[in-house]
């Protein structure tokens, strides 16, 4: 006879990602990044890409997203991710090929790099992690600081007069023909998460069926840089960023909402 | 196999596809634009990557991309461009990954001109970017040296897993000599350490990053040691009527190729000069060069389109022994046998070679 006990035990309820390393991250208490991962490599799993996927990492708190991956991963200069797997992905058809990048690395010193990935269609998939700031120089005014806010290199609040206005980076890509999918979404609640995560699976999926270039954008704290504890962090997400960066499809190419339709 | 009329930019070209190249990353410029516009043709053809980058900044990290997957890669620019890429380059060098490097080098500094230069000597020989390392430098004076030297590029780079620049100019890209191209090579397989997906092996992993010291210093050590082998084991050079030879004119590239034409103007005034033309720029053929100041040479002009540049490393090997002056032109302009002649009668004198003691 089968116990309620014997069923719980058989029934896997958590599991270790295979696409994840056993290794401790080094991000800071209440940093999105972890659920990021974690996402990504289930999204990873899921799909069985584990073995066929190279990772390209960024400059920033991410640096150190090939120790965390279970994947084969280089670490590319400053901004350049989007032309390193460019190299990759064309140097290897056959492999899935994504960059994570942080706002600073994406959004300032990797503009061109990632318009021209998206202009070109490169078939790869990009996770954006927004959280507009600068997170491991020590919390510097990023291109998506939003106006007003507080930060090192803007200490009186970002004053639009001299520093412009932040970059809304997600829906600038949609505009190119070349991107097939462009979405944001946010890690700040449960039902974000979920959100998020079927979005990185409509993203790699959109990869792994060869129509062109992906992006999802993440919405994520910084309670380090902010100075505000993990839950008020996650509060400053849902109150402050979101209005101004709305959590909406850009852009969903007709090949991609045939893929997701199963025709 | 028979000589053709070939360019030189496109002679290198062919020469990459032929040599294994699997894809490559460029932006046009001038003077190297045939190069790249005669791959556009032929990598596609051959069902090989072709990429038009957005800038130098983008095709060198797209080299990057590619030399990790494990491709034989390369891109090609002048001056203004090869300074874009010195981020990639150092990333490259720290990674111990092979690519190929071709520079047209154009007059500079800024903008400049498009006419015939060797102003990026330092650029390429020195470090090519930040920290220490120092890339292979190979530098033809014909069509076919830079198509037997495109060739040994890629064997290089594979060998030593490292960068390898060929450094030309406006004449040697543009000018059409007979020439013969070796035979198509088959694709080389993907090397062991290749990032190409972990399929049953443990995962791999292509970083610059070293942020310990000791960590950091050991990769240094690490890289060190095989310039040290590369030194002891890869200086090349050519030589003309060296054998009895008091003065020894240096130049490589365009400018060793005028000094030719010099040397065989002197040797008819009966002044006993020779050529030593650096095949390889890094690492500089200094043990040649030793031995022949060891056998007789008392004077020495290099002769450079800079302002003075590859004279440094003359200097290093035989400053103490010899006299060693420079005819440098500069902003394009390509040096005439005439003039060399004129300062080697002028060393001649000063070193108190006439015609007479020399008879």
């Amino acid at each position: 006879m089968v116990t309620l006990q014997d069923e719980l035990v058989r029934t896997v309820v958590y599991e270790h990602p295979k696409a994840l390393t056993e290794v401790p991250t080094h991000y800071c208490p209440g940093c999105t990044h972890g659920i990021a991962h974690r996402l990504v490599a289930e999204v990873i799993d899921e799909l069985d890409i584990r073995e066929h996927t190279v990772v390209v990492v960024p400059v920033g708190c991410a640096v150190f997203a090939y120790d965390y991956f279970n994947l084969d991963g280089v670490e590319a200069p400053h901004g350049r991710a989007p032309a390193m797997a460019t190299g990759i992905k064309r140097s290897l058809r056959d492999r899935i090929v994504f960059t994570y990048q942080g706002d600073g690395d994406l959004a300032a010193i990797g503009t061109a790099e990632i318009i021209h990935a998206a202009a070109r269609g490169e078939n790869i998939t990009t996770v954006f992690i927004n959280n507009a700031i600068y997170g491991m120089t020590g919390g510097q005014m990023a291109p998506t600081t939003l106006p007003g806010q507080q930060t090192t290199s803007s200490p009186r609040g970002r004053d639009i007069r001299l520093a412009g206005n932040p970059l809304r980076i997600t829906e600038l890509l949609a505009q190119i023909d070349g991107t097939c999918y462009a979405v944001r979404r946010s890690l700040h609640s449960v039902r974000e998460i979920r959100r998020a995560k079927k979005a990185l699976m409509t993203a790699f999926r959109t990869q792994v069926n060869g129509l062109g270039f992906s992006i999802v954008e993440l919405l994520s704290s910084c309670p380090t840089n902010w100075g505000i504890t993990p839950p008020d962090s996650l509060k400053w997400i849902e109150d402050n960023m979101v209005p101004f960066y709305p959590l909406n499809d850009f852009k969903v190419s007709d090949s991609v909402l045939t893929m997701e339709s199963g025709a | 196999m028979t000589a053709q009329l070939m360019k030189g930019n496109v002679a290198i070209a062919e020469a990459a596809v032929r040599a294994g190249l699997q894809a490559y990353f460029g932006y046009p410029i001038t003077p190297q634009t045939e190069l790249l516009e005669h791959l556009a043709m032929r990598m596609v053809e051959l069902d090989r990557v072709f990429v038009q980058a957005e800038s130098e900044v983008a095709a060198i990290n797209m080299v990057y991309g590619a030399a990790c997957a494990g491709v034989r890669t390369m891109t090609s620019s002048s001056s203004p461009g090869v300074s874009l890429m010195q981020e990639g380059f150092s990333y490259i060098a720290a990674s111990e990954i092979p690519c190929v490097i071709v520079d047209m080098m154009r007059g500079g500094p800024g903008l400049g001109n498009i006419q015939p230069s060797q102003g990026d000597y330092f650029q390429v020989t020195r470090s090519a970017g930040h920290g220490d390392y120092r890339p292979i430098v190979l530098g033809p004076a014909s069509v076919q040296e830079a198509i037997d030297l495109t060739i040994l590029a890629f064997d290089l780079a594979d060998k030593y897993r490292h960068l390898v620049f060929v450094v030309g100019d406006g004449l040697i890209g543009q000018m059409m000599e007979p020439a013969v191209m070796p035979e198509m090579r088959p694709i080389r397989p993907h090397p062991d350490w290749a990032v190409d997906g972990a399929v049953g092996r443990p995962k791999r992993i292509i970083t610059s990053l070293n942020l310990t010291t000791e960590g950091c210093e050991q990769a240094n050590k690490r890289i060190q040691a095989r310039l040290q082998i590369i030194r002891e084991n890869e200086q090349r050079s050519a030589e003309y009527d060296t054998e009895d030879a008091r003065i020894l004119i240096i130049g490589y590239g365009t400018a060793g190729r005028v000094a030719q034409s010099s040397v065989k103007m002197a040797r008819q005034m009966g002044l006993p000069v020779g050529l030593l033309r650096p095949i390889t720029l890094w690492p500089f053929p200094e043990d040649r060069l030793r031995s022949l100041v060891d056998n007789g040479v008392e004077a020495i002009l290099v002769v450079e389109m800079n302002a003075g540049q590859m004279i440094e490393d003359v200097r290093l090997v035989v400053g103490r022994d010899v006299p060693v002056e420079l005819h440098g032109r500069m902003g394009g302009a390509v040096p005439l046998p005439d003039d060399i002649v004129e300062q080697v009668q002028e060393i001649a004198a000063q070193i108190g070679l006439t015609r007479a003691s020399v008879v």
